[in-house]
């Protein structure tokens, strides 16, 4: 009875985690998407969206709106920082951008760090730090509140890749740039939406996050380095590997640290996502070409 | 070691199939490529052309069917061990090594006859510098020969188009290969460097070199092949000289469409 | 006018013009100079820092052969130094080897190590390589830290014996020098030399134009994994001699941070360019020492300076001369 209990408790907390490390992951992916670059800077758009909103709470009293303001000016720090870094480019092929995103993640940090200060920032939950207990088992409520939020963006982002001009576009400069431009889409405008989205999901996630784990300018690389592993484990690239890939991470984590030992949490985590990619280099649910030998 | 020549055939090509999702590209394909002769394939555009160049040379895996080169069967060998057996080839969009050197383009063509290992390249023991200065030699002596010389230090991606035909052909040649395949060698070509790239094919031939292209310039086609393939929807529609073709009803049709036969 | 033309016109040589000295001899030049280095400098803290920097140079050398040249990431380049570093410094500690038994070890470990990693990722298209290293540098430095029989944990591998010749232990920065000096110098020879083979030149066809290096009978997966597990190799080479010369090593300076600085300073220091890693080495060692003092605006500067060098140089320092001669010939022709 009780080791039901403790495995259901595991399993909430792993879905909650997961569901951070799907936002990450699918602005990580977003980018690979466009770019075909690994974004360094994801980690610290999640930074930004837990401290900006820490900010804006003083000010607005109001959670909801403190957090929707924050989210859309990460949004903008994310659109600015591709027009001012990615599109001056000269050959931006993937290997640049991707040294480019590390120069914005450094830039990012500092930045966080100088205006925002060193120190830890959180906030109380969306509904109170209250737990409700559902048959002996007691689960956060901000738990529910970043798998409801997390859901709900992905409605979102699903209908806006399938359903408005915009995203099919994007899509479109994914598949083949080049096919792309000749059908009339504005391939560099499609990286600068990508951006856009990629900050929109870090901030997001660092907003529902924070009033678990609290928000600090240097977490940023932990949180960038999660998503990716997700984006990976998921497949690279594709949105519903994202969410596949971030729950699948967040439940090893949880039931890695609670079954076996919590100093090898993020070993045990690593090795069956390289042990996956041995068997799956593709990830879970990607596609890639594999080279014939 | 070798296998013994029973027929005079270098390439054959038996029941070759090809399917993606659906569509058969290549269907059952039958045919050989006699050592020492020029043989082309030519028909209309989606007729199998580039499909049966790329399972040949290594690129397509064939769903069905045999390849043999010299009388073993290469079709499961992946592109670079395909070269090793002595089948070069050149591309239809140009895959020059553009950062690199004209010269050193052509050395990459001598790879194959190179000895140099990791290790012994590491310390340079003194066969690695001779070899280079051997490798050296033998590119710019194909690149004076072909009329790229002067070109040698400079960058490939800075060559015109037509050169950088020139050039791949020359990598390919660096090769020593038996049997050459040539994509669409004169395709983007402007008349004069075309036949020019026709009389180096026939220059080579003549020394002995075995050739099998693909190509759009009829002109070019029929005064340089010893024997076409034509292919229509991936399947042989003739195949013969270049005189026996051309009278071929099929192709008549293939390429002028059905009307051309009703009138 | 006619002067241009003469300049420009048909060169008759069947051979290629070699302008000025070999490259063997101007690599010898380089490292005679850097032979003044310790008496020129001030204090023993100096050398200290021309040791590290040697090492950063061993790794960064490496790393450009298979970023610059190879055409691959690796991100795990730190963790692959770790490996050698621990290596070589525990067969010492814990099994009483010499410290020159650990340096071909430790080359031989990194180097499984880069085998194990490789042989899954580079049979996939595209950047696979750098997400697979990413995970196996995190793995990497878990063992490093949990390991604690072995390792000695988050505190560090104590006890670390230094290199010695003849019964003469080099324990000082002044004696360690002359080694650091010699073994980065046949190092940056060795990269050289397979830059200048059939084999040098097979891994830049790959990384230029894979489908054209296949056709003439390269094995591009091959070749990719030969080059990363070299460049691995010299990493734990590098590790050997930073856990022998500091007789300590602990996890932090395996982690993914230094891994991604790596490959930051093989990018500012020019990549595919010979020299360029020295300029990344120097970067890379001193550029820590600044910082230590001023912490805040300092590391802005540096991600800024960074972005300015991406932008406008993609080449890396080292290309700076070729992009400033090649706007006067735009500007000329």
């Amino acid at each position: 009875m009780q080791t039901a209990t403790a495995l259901l408790q595991v399993l909430s907390a792993g879905i909650g985690t997961g569901a951070v490390y799907a936002l990450v992951a699918l602005g990580f992916n977003v980018v690979f998407k466009s770019t075909g670059a690994m974004n360094f800077a994801q980690g610290e758009w999640v930074v930004m969206g837990g401290m900006v909103t820490a900010l804006l709470i003083g000010a607005f009293s109001s959670i909801g709106l403190a957090v929707v303001t924050a989210v859309v000016l990460v949004g903008i720090v994310g659109l600015l920082s591709e027009r001012l870094t990615v599109q001056p480019l000269k050959k931006p092929d993937a290997l640049v951008i991707t040294l480019v995103t590390i120069g914005l993640s450094i830039v990012s940090r500092s930045l966080v760090m100088l205006v925002l200060g060193k120190k830890p920032v959180g906030y109380s939950g969306f509904s109170g730090n209250t737990a409700l207990s559902v048959g002996g088992v007691s689960i956060q409520s901000q738990t529910l509140w970043i798998i409801a939020i997390t859901l709900a963006f992905l409605v979102v982002m699903h209908a806006f890749f399938e359903r408005t001009i915009l995203g099919k576009a994007l899509r479109a400069a994914a598949a083949d740039r080049e096919a792309a431009a000749i059908v009339g889409v504005n391939v560099g405008s499609t990286v600068l939406l990508s951006f856009g989205i990629a900050a929109l999901a870090g901030a997001l996630a660092g907003a529902i996050v924070t009033p678990l784990t609290l928000a600090s300018y240097d977490q940023g690389a932990m949180f960038g380095f999660k998503g990716f592993s997700a984006a990976m484990l998921g497949g690279l690239g594709s949105l519903p590997g994202a969410v596949v890939g971030g729950l699948a991470l967040g439940l090893l984590e949880a039931f890695g640290s609670f079954y076996i030992s919590s100093d090898f949490k993020d070993a045990i985590a690593f090795a069956v996502l390289l042990l996956i990619l041995f068997v799956r280099p593709s990830g879970l649910l990607g596609r890639a070409d594999i080279v014939k030998v | 070691m070798n296998t013994p020549r029973s027929t005079g055939d270098l390439l054959e090509v038996e029941g070759l199939t090809c399917r993606f999702a659906g569509v058969t590209a290549v269907d059952d394909l039958s045919f050989r490529v006699k050592a020492g002769e020029i043989k082309a394939v030519i028909g209309p555009n989606g007729a199998g052309k580039s499909t049966l160049f790329n399972m040949i040379a290594g690129v397509t895996r064939p769903t069905d069917g045999a390849i043999k080169f010299d009388g073993a069967r290469i079709d499961r060998l992946p592109t670079h061990a395909r070269a090793r057996r002595g089948i070069a080839r050149t591309f239809q969009n140009l895959q020059i090594f553009c950062e690199m050197s004209v010269l050193e383009n052509v050395m990459v063509g001598r790879h194959l006859r190179g000895r140099a290992t990791t290790l012994s390249a590491l310390l340079h023991i003194p066969s690695v510098g001779a070899e280079e200065r051997a490798m050296e030699a033998t590119a710019m002596a194909l690149l004076e020969r072909f009329g790229l010389a002067a070109k040698a230090g400079l960058p490939a991606g800075s060559l015109a188009f037509g050169q950088m035909k020139v050039l791949e052909l020359a990598r390919a040649l660096a090769c020593e290969p038996r049997l050459l395949l040539l994509d669409e060698p004169a395709a983007g070509l402007p008349h004069a460097e075309a036949d020019k790239m026709a009389e180096t094919i026939r220059d080579l031939n003549r020394d002995g070199m075995t050739v099998l292209l693909v190509e759009h310039n009829m002109r070019m086609v029929m005064s340089l092949s010893h024997d076409i393939l034509v292919l229509n929807n991936g399947r042989r529609i003739a195949e013969g000289t270049a005189e026996e073709v051309r009278r071929h009803p099929e192709v008549l049709s293939a390429y002028l469409g059905e009307e051309a036969v009703d009138a | 006018m006619a002067s241009i033309e003469a300049k420009t016109g048909p060169m008759t040589h069947s051979r290629l013009p070699r302008r000025g000295l070999s490259r063997h001899a101007r690599l010898a030049l380089v490292w005679l100079a850097l032979a003044a280095v310790p008496f020129v400098v001030p204090n023993a803290y100096w050398i200290s820092l021309a040791n590290l920097a040697l090492i950063n140079l061993v790794l960064i050398a490496s790393l450009n052969l298979l970023m610059g040249y190879g055409g691959q990431i690796s991100l795990a380049h730190a963790g692959f130094f770790g490996l050698g570093a621990y290596a070589s410094g525990i067969l010492n500690v814990r099994y009483g080897l010499p410290p020159w038994a650990g340096l071909p070890a430790a080359a031989v470990v990194a180097g499984l190590g880069a085998l194990l990693i490789g042989i899954p990722a580079l049979r996939l298209r595209g950047h696979y390589l750098a997400m697979a290293t990413l995970g196996w540098n995190a793995i990497l430095v878990v063992f490093f830290t949990q390991l604690v029989g072995l390792t000695g944990g988050p505190n560090g591998l104590l006890g670390v014996a230094p290199f010695s010749i003849f019964g003469h232990a080099l324990d000082t920065e002044a004696k360690a020098f002359p080694l650091a000096w010699a073994v980065a110098f046949l190092v940056m020879l060795a990269i050289s030399n397979l830059l200048a083979s059939r084999i040098g030149r097979s891994i830049r066809a790959v990384a230029t134009n894979e489908l054209g290096a296949q056709s003439l009978g390269i094995d591009s997966f091959r070749t990719k994994l030969a080059v990363f597990v070299l460049s691995a190799g010299m990493a734990g080479i590098a590790g050997s001699l930073y856990v022998h010369i500091n007789q300590y090593a602990s996890p932090e300076t395996f982690g993914i941070a230094p891994s991604i600085m790596l490959l930051v300073m093989v990018a500012i220091g020019g990549a595919g360019t010979f020299y360029g890693p020295m300029l990344g080495a120097l970067i890379y060692t001193a550029v820590p020492q600044i910082l230590l003092d001023y912490e805040d605006a300092e590391l802005m500067l540096f991600g800024l300076g960074l972005l300015v060098v991406l932008i406008l140089f993609p080449r890396g320092l080292a290309g700076i001369p070729a992009a400033l001669a090649g706007l006067v010939r735009r500007r000329r022709a």
